[in-house]
């Protein structure tokens, strides 16, 4: 468990956060560029000191200014993973790693060999980091991080430098750490599509403060997050689990709360855990069974609140047994259906976004 | 050889003064360079304008302030001979202090450009890989600071070699002891007949000044590629 409370003025901005993370798990800070997310990390690192405030890694406290603890970063084990990677320049790839093993304290727990394998470094280890292409050079800085073996990863925008094409390249690998290490990670990042692959909670932040927290399920249904990603991107998240594949559509059967859905999607074993995300707009809301129509996948549940989304237009939540997705309707069909919470209700998903496979949370 | 038994000393005078001279310089230039790049005090600026002070001096007039303090009735000066036994007028190491203060300005520039080029991140990163202050400074700043170190100690080594001023107004112009040479072009001028001695000493200088300026520069590249920049 990380825990952090601090607070921090900086000319005029102004730092107040209090955030815990369940470990292990990913949290995503995000926010807006400038709300302060890299300002928190730097006080988790100790890179900064923060004004007042504690920050508790597991048992082991690593600032707590009123008991005078302060704990050089040298000394808090934890790794960081810098935006521009930070790689040093007069080191081989091979002796930036080295030089995080040297210096790596406590039980080791990811040895040279499998750092290596986990992010395909083999072919790199004689270059020198000029001649490394932005994914690369981000993926030496990862394994660096891990070879101090750190009680707990940062990773400040690490995709955000590089195009498209080579954040495709890296995702993947801090999706096998994230499972194969369970490693407990903060992850600072404005890119939603993003938060959506790796993250198990959301920090959500706005002008130096945390306005929401919750799991990536929970938040994906608060309002607050409507106003940084946009109305179009409001929905679901769901980690659902493969249930097996239809053999008369081909289709793989996903179970989401106590509901299925099929999705296209090849090759995921039974059982795999698997991240849906059913966006408000492309749902669709029936209040009788639905028949006669085209789209397959229907949801049955209990409306469980109407929110005004904008003028015209209302988010409805929806009870699916365990879980809850979320519909925008337009008012007019609010009132024409006599929508009220309670009431059952059938969601018909008009499209399903798969968003990777989810991380299986082993609580410690 | 064509150089006089009393030309081929001088020159080796020249080397032994400069390398000395840079010797004992360099540790100084590279401290002070850090706390002038690293640290903000009350009075910073006047420690760097005393720091430059020989640039914009006649070089005689450094060469009188060191009469006036480490000569054998000078503050330093006394107090050296007393506890140490060791005298810098009319000696070697007398020259050797007058090249290290002239050229000292020039060092610390070099080495201080590079210091401040030199990414406070990348110290930042060696610190969450667990490296402290030493470590961090003989690991990551140092090497990275390793241009300017040598362009600043090739430079400083070639005005050392050819400091005239300090040197004649310190320690005198003694065969064998502090004529270098610049000091032997001086004395081959004075005589009748030197001209050619004058000559040679002169293209003598010329040749290592630019050899060492051509050095610095090599030098520098090559740093410079392996540190892909």
């Amino acid at each position: 468990m990380l825990t952090v409370a601090a607070a921090k003025r900086r000319g005029t901005f102004a730092l107040n956060v209090r955030f815990e993370l369940p470990t292990p798990g990913v949290v995503a800070l995000f926010g807006r560029s400038g709300c302060g997310k890299s300002t928190a990390v730097n006080i988790i690192a100790g890179l900064l000191q923060p004004d007042s405030g504690r920050v508790v890694l597991d048992d082991t406290v690593l600032v707590d200014l009123q008991q005078g603890v302060d704990v050089p970063p040298e000394r808090r084990r934890i790794g960081y993973v810098f935006q521009d990677t930070r790689l040093f320049p007069h080191l081989s790839v091979a002796a930036n790693l080295r030089y995080a093993q040297k210096r790596a304290v406590g039980a080791p727990y990811v040895d040279l060999a499998a750092v290596t394998s986990l992010l395909d470094l083999a072919a790199l280890m004689n270059r020198r980091t000029h001649q490394l292409s932005g994914g690369e050079r981000q993926r030496v800085a990862i394994g660096r991080a891990l070879l101090t073996q750190p009680r707990l990863l940062l990773l400040d925008e690490p995709l955000a430098a590089l195009d498209e094409a080579r954040r495709e390249e890296v995702l993947p690998y801090l999706e096998t750490l994230r499972d194969q290490l369970a490693i407990p990670m903060v992850y600072v990042t404005h890119d939603f599509a993003e938060v959506l692959r790796l993250a198990t909670h959301i920090v959500l932040m706005e002008a130096g403060s945390v306005t929401a927290q919750g799991t990536v399920g929970e938040m994906s249904l608060n309002p607050r997050l409507r106003s940084i990603i946009g109305p179009d991107e409001v929905g679901a998240i769901i980690d659902g689990v493969v249930l097996g594949v239809d053999s008369s559509s081909n289709l793989t059967r996903v179970r989401v709360g106590q509901g299925e859905l099929n999705v296209q999607a090849r090759g995921l074993a039974v059982g795999t855990a698997l991240r849906v995300q059913l966006l408000a707009r492309d749902i669709i809301v029936s209040t009788r069974i639905p028949q006669h129509l085209s789209v397959r996948n229907s949801l049955a549940g209990i409306v469980t609140g109407i929110h005004g989304d904008d003028d015209d237009s209302d988010l409805i939540t929806i009870d699916i047994g365990a879980e809850e997705i979320m519909a925008r309707v337009t008012k007019a069909a609010t009132r024409d259906l006599s929508l009220r919470p309670g009431m059952e209700a059938w969601a018909l998903v008009k499209s399903v976004s798969l968003r990777g496979h989810a991380f299986a949370a082993r609580p410690k | 050889m064509w150089l006089t038994p009393s030309e081929s000393e001088a020159l080796r005078l020249s080397l032994d003064v400069a390398t000395r001279s840079v010797a004992c310089s360099l540790p100084l230039a590279i401290a002070l360079a850090w706390v002038l790049t690293r640290y903000r005090f009350v009075g910073r600026t006047l420690l760097d304008a005393l720091v430059h002070l020989p640039l914009v001096l006649p070089p005689v007039v450094v060469g009188y302030g060191l009469l006036v303090l480490f000569g054998a009735r000078g503050v330093i000066g006394s107090w050296l001979e007393k506890a140490f036994g060791i005298d810098l007028v009319f000696t070697r190491n007398g020259a050797a202090l007058a090249t290290a203060v002239m050229s000292f300005p020039l060092m610390v520039r070099a080495i201080r450009i590079s210091l401040e080029n030199v990414d406070r991140g990348l110290e930042e990163a060696a610190r969450t890989l667990g490296a402290g202050g030493l470590d961090r400074f003989t690991t990551i700043t140092l090497p990275l600071m390793l241009p300017g170190i040598l362009a600043g100690t090739i430079t400083a080594f070639s005005a050392a070699l050819g400091e005239f001023g300090a040197v004649i107004t310190f320690v005198s112009n003694i065969p064998g002891e502090t004529r270098t040479l610049p000091l032997a072009l001086y004395t081959a001028l004075q005589q009748p007949g030197g001209e050619h001695a004058a000559a040679r000493l002169a293209c003598l200088s010329l040749a290592l000044g630019l050899g060492g300026l051509l050095l610095s520069e090599w030098l520098a590249r090559r740093l410079r590629r392996l540190l892909g920049r």
